[in-house]
């Protein structure tokens, strides 16, 4: 894409010397290259628009149309609703909302737990991995990395077993003396049975939460926290994806020069501040690339959900691409549906911006903030130079 | 010179708009265009089916194959993985299926889109058909399609337990009151007496036998908060919280045959498709089929049905239609009873189908008194938490479940 933005640009400087040698209108020893600038990248372009931006285009009005399904969303039928299709999901009481924000908690609660614990286990893994003393580097990398190439359909099943209320989990959690919940059938959150744990009563919620509701859920149900058959579901991808990101974190870590790491040790760095100091901020490219991917990845989770639990139990694992699913091929409701996947498109969007802001570099904002002061200030001629020099 | 910015856009623009076109050619088909009929020569027709299994599959084919032969027409059998979503994608695309199942609980949704073909006022000996299952298929006056066949719900009772519990064929439930205290009789440490899935499918068929349902018979008017429905679940409410009830979920089960062939409950409510289970999975454990017990308003129980659905923009209606003749006569269907387990939809083949499976009575005498699904376009979301619901229970409140129904119900019955 690159390509197709310089090459024009760098076609005609307005002042280019070779305008003076007389080689034609407009021409120039690099008269043409827009034009085979275009011709190189129109196959990707032309692939991209009709399978990707035509698609979305269409998406997008049928978001804001009453399409039933039934021929062409293009064709006379179909009439233009504007919003309508929005507002049901986002202001109007109904079905329709409060399906929507329960699977926006169910997936908020998703994302706020298998993001970090995602990153922080393939960052350990690693680590391990990148030590110096571990024998047998080619057979654990391998085993970390398996669950990640084995499809997800074929996983998920067999946690249903592993979790079901008889299966290996529960067994071993007997063993210890603890009386395993039917995981995929307990619709219970874990912040409530936290709560209930410490002497809420959870039949009968205090009426300051249970009383005021935003988007059609309580209060007291926005604070549920992930259902335990979420627990089993966000357990699961957690192990899988790990191995993908601990990938990406070694390759990083391979590349961060041992120069680096002598010095600091020379210094006199512990092994903590090394980590800290070194190698944490040297891997943060890496870091902001798993944690956007763990984000969109997360937030767009479908296929666990169609194999496992299809929204059950007490739709504590409906989620919005599964909604957005269910509303456009069982119900018929097209237009929610694709209203439902810009909505998420939104999101996603909007918390990768978030986090890239969390993310950036903050030294070199900085340094870019001091140029800018100096720069303004040496054009109005009074302020000090010195800072330009730092 | 143009900017770059500037050709960036044309480009932009030139490009979707040739994508557009491209579309608008080929993928989707607009209008009405192809409503005319191809009627001379032979004709083509795919059929999408839902397969239970191998059986199923096989008998379709081989029926199909017979079809083609003996008319001179071609048949396609394909078995869609999940046939909600491939006649979704069929609808929209503009070149749907010929033929196809069509299940009763989504039948509105896609009548009332104008997908369907409502081909079966003129279909010949269609009064042969049970009229609770053309009542399923009926929208505004006009039956759209033919029934393929059906199933009902009734009580499967484990022989072994029974007789060990005490209990001889003249205690058989015939009320509420007597399932209620047989369940009692035959829950042990290890065993409930009942188990019962956790959905309307199910539970419904309770509020059919204290006479009430989700909606009117014609399915303009919500009726969930009637004291007729909340009797049911009261009841239903009082099995599962003494115990004596459980949910499959809770009997490690996926559904409650499984349970039942587990021998984790002594008794289940569920359809003639059990048998077939039940032979597969667990030979060993005997069972007989009992009708369900009445409730206050007699006896009720739900049908759960399919018919042959031909696509409105189908290019060969009446080879479609033809290919539908072929496979509901009386000795298709019975050939498809023994196939695969299923009842036939003709009322004419009921003799003939009780005599060759006489352990199946009182499935197919439920027809009289079934309940077909709620036929209402657009309800599925709602009757699914209306099955949330009722997981809750018995801790959840019974009236509450109902009138968050009402309130749902009425928003779809309403649009």
């Amino acid at each position: 894409m690159s390509a197709g933005v310089s090459a024009p640009a760098v076609a005609a400087p307005p002042s280019a010397p070779s305008q003076g040698r007389g080689r034609g209108p407009g021409g120039g020893i690099r008269g043409r290259e827009g034009l085979a600038g275009w011709l190189f990248v129109a196959p990707v372009l032309l692939v991209l628009g009709l399978f990707l931006v035509v698609p979305i285009a269409m998406a997008l009005w049928v978001s804001l149309s009453d399409w039933q399904g039934q021929g062409s969303p293009f064709g006379n039928g179909v009439g233009f609703v504007g919003g309508g299709n929005y507002s049901e999901l986002l202001t109007t009481p109904g079905l329709a909302q409060t399906d929507f924000m329960t699977s926006l908690r169910n997936n908020a609660y998703y994302v706020l737990f298998v993001v970090p614990l995602q990153t922080v286990l393939a960052l350990g893994l690693a680590l391990v991995l990148n030590g110096k003393r571990l024998k047998g580097k080619g057979f654990f990398r391998t085993a970390y990395y398996f669950p990640s190439v084995t499809s997800s359909v074929a996983v998920s099943v067999v946690f249903l077993f592993v979790f079901s209320s008889s299966g290996v989990v529960n067994s071993l959690l007997a063993k210890i003396g603890v009386d395993g919940p039917s995981w995929f059938a307990d619709p219970r959150g874990v912040v409530h049975l936290l709560l209930g744990g410490l002497g809420v009563d959870t039949d009968a919620p205090p009426a300051a939460l249970a009383g005021r509701s935003l988007g059609g859920l309580t209060l007291w149900d926005w604070l549920a926290g992930p259902s335990v058959a979420m627990c089993a579901i966000i357990a699961l991808v957690v192990w899988t994806t790990a191995g993908t990101f601990m990938l990406m974190f070694l390759a990083a870590l391979q590349d961060i020069p041992v120069e680096v790491e002598e010095a600091a040790e020379i210094d006199g760095a512990g092994r903590w501040q090394r980590f800290r100091y070194v190698t944490l901020p040297m891997l943060r490219p890496t870091l902001f690339l798993v944690l956007t991917l763990g984000l969109i990845g997360t937030w767009q989770v479908f296929d666990q959900i169609y194999v496992m639990s299809q929204g059950a139990p007490g739709k504590t694992t409906l989620t919005p691409a599964y909604l957005s699913y269910q509303s456009s091929f069982n119900n018929n409701e097209w237009g929610q549906g694709s209203a439902i996947a810009f909505i998420l498109f939104a999101i996603i969007v909007a918390l990768t911006l978030v986090q890239r802001f969390v993310l950036r570099d903050k030294d070199d904002g900085r340094e870019r903030a001091a140029v800018r002061r100096a720069a303004k200030a040496a054009r109005s001629g009074t302020g000090p130079t010195a800072e330009v020099s730092r | 010179m143009v900017a770059p910015r500037t050709r960036w856009t044309l480009g932009t623009a030139a490009l979707l708009s040739l994508g557009l076109s491209a579309c608008g050619g080929s993928g989707f088909d607009s209008g009405g265009s192809s409503a005319t009929q191809a009627s001379s020569g032979p004709a083509s027709i795919k059929v999408l089916i839902a397969s239970s299994g191998d059986a199923e599959t096989k008998a379709v084919n081989d029926a199909a194959a017979a079809w083609a032969t003996a008319s001179g027409n071609k048949a396609e059998v394909i078995q869609a993985q999940d046939i909600a979503q491939q006649l979704g994608q069929g609808f929209a695309s503009g070149n749907p299926p010929d033929v196809f199942y069509m299940d009763a609980g989504r039948f509105a949704t896609y009548a009332s889109a104008g997908s369907l073909e409502p081909y079966g006022d003129a279909f010949g000996e269609k009064d042969d058909f049970y009229p609770n299952l053309r009542e399923a298929f009926t929208q505004d006056g006009k039956l759209y399609c033919i029934p393929k066949d059906f199933s009902t719900l009734a009580l499967e009772i484990n022989t072994a337990a029974w007789s060990k519990a005490g209990l001889t064929d003249a205690d058989v439930p015939k009320t509420w009151e007597q399932l209620a205290t047989v369940a009692k009789k035959l829950t042990t440490g290890d065993q409930v007496g009942l188990a019962i899935g956790d959905t309307r499918d199910r539970i419904g068929a309770f509020m059919v036998q204290a006479g009430g349902w989700v909606t009117s018979k014609d399915g303009t008017q919500v009726t969930a908060d009637s004291p007729e429905n909340l009797q049911a679940l009261d009841y239903v409410k009082s099995l599962l919280a003494s115990g004596v009830a459980k949910y499959p979920k809770q009997l490690d089960s996926g559904w409650s045959g499984e349970a039942f062939g587990k021998q984790k409950a002594a008794m289940t409510i569920e359809g003639n498709w059990i048998s077939g289970a039940m032979k597969n999975d667990f030979p060993a454990v005997k069972y007989t089929v009992a009708p369900l017990p009445a409730g206050p308003k007699g006896q009720g129980t739900l049908a759960f049905t399919q018919c042959w659905g031909v696509a409105a923009k189908s290019a060969n209606k009446a080879a479609a239609v033809d290919f539908v003749k072929a496979m509901t006569t009386k000795d298709a269907q019975l050939g498809f009873a023994k196939a695969f387990g299923v009842m036939p939809s003709r009322q004419s083949a009921q003799a003939d189908y009780v005599a060759q499976f006489p352990q199946d009575k009182a499935f197919i005498e439920g027809a009289a008194y079934a309940q077909g699904p709620v036929k209402v376009a657009k309800i599925d979301q709602v009757l699914a938490d209306f099955d949330t619901g009722l997981q809750g229970l018995p801790k959840a409140d019974p009236k509450q479940i109902l009138a968050r129904l009402q309130t749902n119900a009425s928003a779809v019955v309403g649009k």
